[in-house]
């Protein structure tokens, strides 16, 4: 077939002429990230720094006071009580006053003298992973700003954090580089299916079906389109998120590009497949939300993976977001690679043949 | 000669229906329907709503699969081998299937473009229509926001810029002043002295005088075929309306 008389070209055309009039899709885009990134971003900032904390100091010396002082000007920590042995923290914690403790040892400014490195712990209620973040960010700042004075030398202090409840806890920002991977679901999978259901529902999609456009170019043209909308999506985020909320990146940018690409691809599936399970926008803006739940409560997202029941964590497996979290996460902040990172490619990239399939089979069978 | 009386050589035939039928669930939609439209001849469908009209204009057009049955549109089996018949084919479905959102010259620039007309002769036949239906002021302007009458102008062209061999109608007049309605007919019969097929459904009694021949449907079955005089006289009624009307009470009094 001659490709310039493809149908590809004028599907394609005509779904960018109307994404440009169409000002809920570029809402979306822009506006949602917006928002959603202000909501979880700023409670990110204002509830998890000053965490009530506990001081249990056995040293007290000028030391150890200090040390207290600059986990309390780090911002994440308040001291709500000096306490005297390590029952009474439990006690404080599990009655919910307390969601961490900084515990300095006897023998911590002798350690320091001596330059051994002197350790001290902060427990922190990990249940809630926030917290934990917040504990190891706080102890990160404050073991590189503490001063020992002068009695010391500039020996950095090793201050330890301990997650109780939830000792698999992996390291860093959960949330943020999340929001990346939760909007492209909810964006993606919400636009694709309400532009599908909206040419059913005003009769152009039977019209489309009578000429001879073939399904591919159909396809194409509902995921290309919405393909490109996800990418500024995501770059919109991720400016944000460094301009508002200094989110790291420190692995490569292209591979997260390259790697989001398979992730995109398979909501955008999804969202064909709800449009030939739902009959009006409403609903398929409905199936959209109420697929995003699950997907917000088990991929990781908001709890750790490692802290779910076994039940939990299988059902996690079924989802995309789950990969592509693991992905966002490893590349942003732990700056890892394609060698640490091509089970989720893999996995990602079978989920979006399958599911793509799928939604075109099911397709063909409701024009039918 | 009048039409009806002869019943066409499959020759000449651009639409045949063997045994065409439908059931959806309980429902029989359209019961084994024999039909036999002439080249360039205006065949209307007639009947109530719910009498199979739309449901025969779907197989027809590929949108269905009939539950048995068969039918050759252009001399192409539609059920074997739909793709071939979409390109010989113009459809203008009762919701026109427009683009709201684009305007009047990027509709036509679509629905031309998938049938492969780009470039200088997709250009050329695109003005020609816009010349053609009187759309030169408003090219521009957004098919929402459009009347009634040009909107269904406009559906037209779009179904036709390709030149069909058979061009299909549903319902296409509903909703559309008389004065947009007879401007509609002007045009339906020259596409059919071009050559064009053409068969519509309808339900207005004015509309279907204006058809060569008549099949008249009734809870999916054919009761009547012929030109309307023709129907008026097998049914023993002194007009259309009456034979209808006559139709749906014994119709009622039978069931």
């Amino acid at each position: 077939m001659n490709i310039r008389r493809w149908p590809v070209w004028p599907m394609l055309l005509k779904e960018f002429i109307q994404m440009r009039r169409d000002r809920l899709t570029l809402g979306m885009m822009v506006g949602i990230p917006a928002i959603q990134l202000a909501l979880f971003g700023f409670a990110i900032r204002t509830e998890v720094q000053h965490l009530p904390t506990l001081v249990l100091d056995d040293a007290r010396t000028s030391e150890s006071r200090r040390l207290v002082a600059t986990l309390v000007n780090s911002q994440y920590f308040d001291i709500v009580a000096e306490v005297r042995s390590r029952a009474e923290i439990t006690d404080w914690i599990e009655r919910g006053e307390a969601a961490a403790a900084v515990i300095i040892p006897h023998q911590f400014s002798r350690d320091l003298k001596r330059r051994r490195g002197a350790a001290a712990q902060i427990i922190v209620d990990a249940a809630d992973p926030l917290s934990s973040q917040a504990a190891l960010a706080g102890a990160n700042l404050a073991g590189l700003t503490f001063q020992p004075g002068s009695a010391a030398g500039g020996r950095a202090v090793d201050l330890r954090v301990r997650p109780w409840y939830n000792p698999m806890l992996s390291s860093s920002t959960y949330i943020v580089p999340g929001i990346i991977g939760v909007l492209l679901s909810l964006t993606m999978i919400v636009i694709n299916a309400m532009a599908v259901v909206r040419e059913r529902e005003r009769g152009t999609l039977e019209q489309l079906i009578v000429t001879p456009i073939d399904r591919t170019s159909l396809m194409l043209g509902k995921i290309v389109p919405f393909l490109l909308v996800g990418y500024v999506q995501m770059t919109v985020i991720l400016l944000l998120g460094r301009l508002l909320f200094h989110i790291p990146i420190r692995g490569d940018l292209a591979l997260l590009y390259v790697m989001a690409f398979p992730f995109i691809v398979a909501c955008l599936g999804i969202g064909l497949l709800f449009s030939t399970l739902v009959r009006t926008q409403a609903q398929a803006m409905q199936a959209g939300f109420l697929f995003i739940l699950p997907n917000i409560l088990l991929s990781g997202f908001m709890f750790p993976r490692a802290a779910m029941p076994v039940a939990a964590q299988w059902l996690g497996l079924a989802l995309p977001l789950t990969y592509f979290l693991e992905i966002l996460r490893g590349i942003l902040l732990k700056g890892v690679g394609t060698r640490a990172l091509w089970p989720e490619l893999v996995a990602l990239s079978v989920f979006a043949v399958l599911i793509v399939t799928l939604s075109v089979r099911r397709f063909h069978k409701t024009l039918e | 000669m009048i039409p009806g009386t002869t019943g066409g050589s499959s020759g000449s035939a651009a639409i045949v229906t063997e045994g065409l039928h439908k059931r959806f669930g309980d429902l029989v939609a359209v019961e084994k329907l024999d039909l036999r439209v002439r080249r360039g001849e205006v065949f209307g469908l007639l009947g109530a709503n719910g009498s199979g009209k739309t449901t025969t204009i779907r197989m027809l057009t590929g949108l269905l699969p009939p539950t048995s049955g068969g039918a050759m549109v252009a001399g192409i089996d539609v059920v074997r081998d739909p793709e071939a018949v979409r390109r010989r084919l113009g459809y203008m479905s009762q919701r026109y299937g427009l683009y709201d959102d684009l305007t009047v010259y990027e509709n036509l620039r679509f629905y031309a473009a998938l049938y492969g007309l780009i470039g200088a002769p997709g250009r050329t036949r695109i003005e020609e229509l816009i010349a053609d239906l009187g759309f030169t002021s408003q090219r521009n302007q957004l098919a929402g926001t459009l009347s009634g009458g040009w909107k269904q102008r406009l559906s037209l062209a779009c179904a036709t810029a390709h030149r069909p061999d058979v061009l299909f109608l549903d319902e296409p007049t509903a909703g559309v002043d008389p004065a947009a309605r007879r401007h509609f007919w002007e045009v339906i019969r020259a596409l059919a002295g071009g050559g064009t097929t053409i068969l519509v459904t309808t339900h207005y009694m004015d509309e279907a005088e204006r058809c060569q021949r008549l099949a008249m449907l009734w809870k999916g079955r054919l009761v009547a075929l012929g030109a309307p005089h023709e129907i008026t006289a097998q049914l023993g009624q002194p007009s259309l309306e009456d034979a209808f009307i006559a139709l749906q009470e014994s119709e009622g009094a039978a069931a």
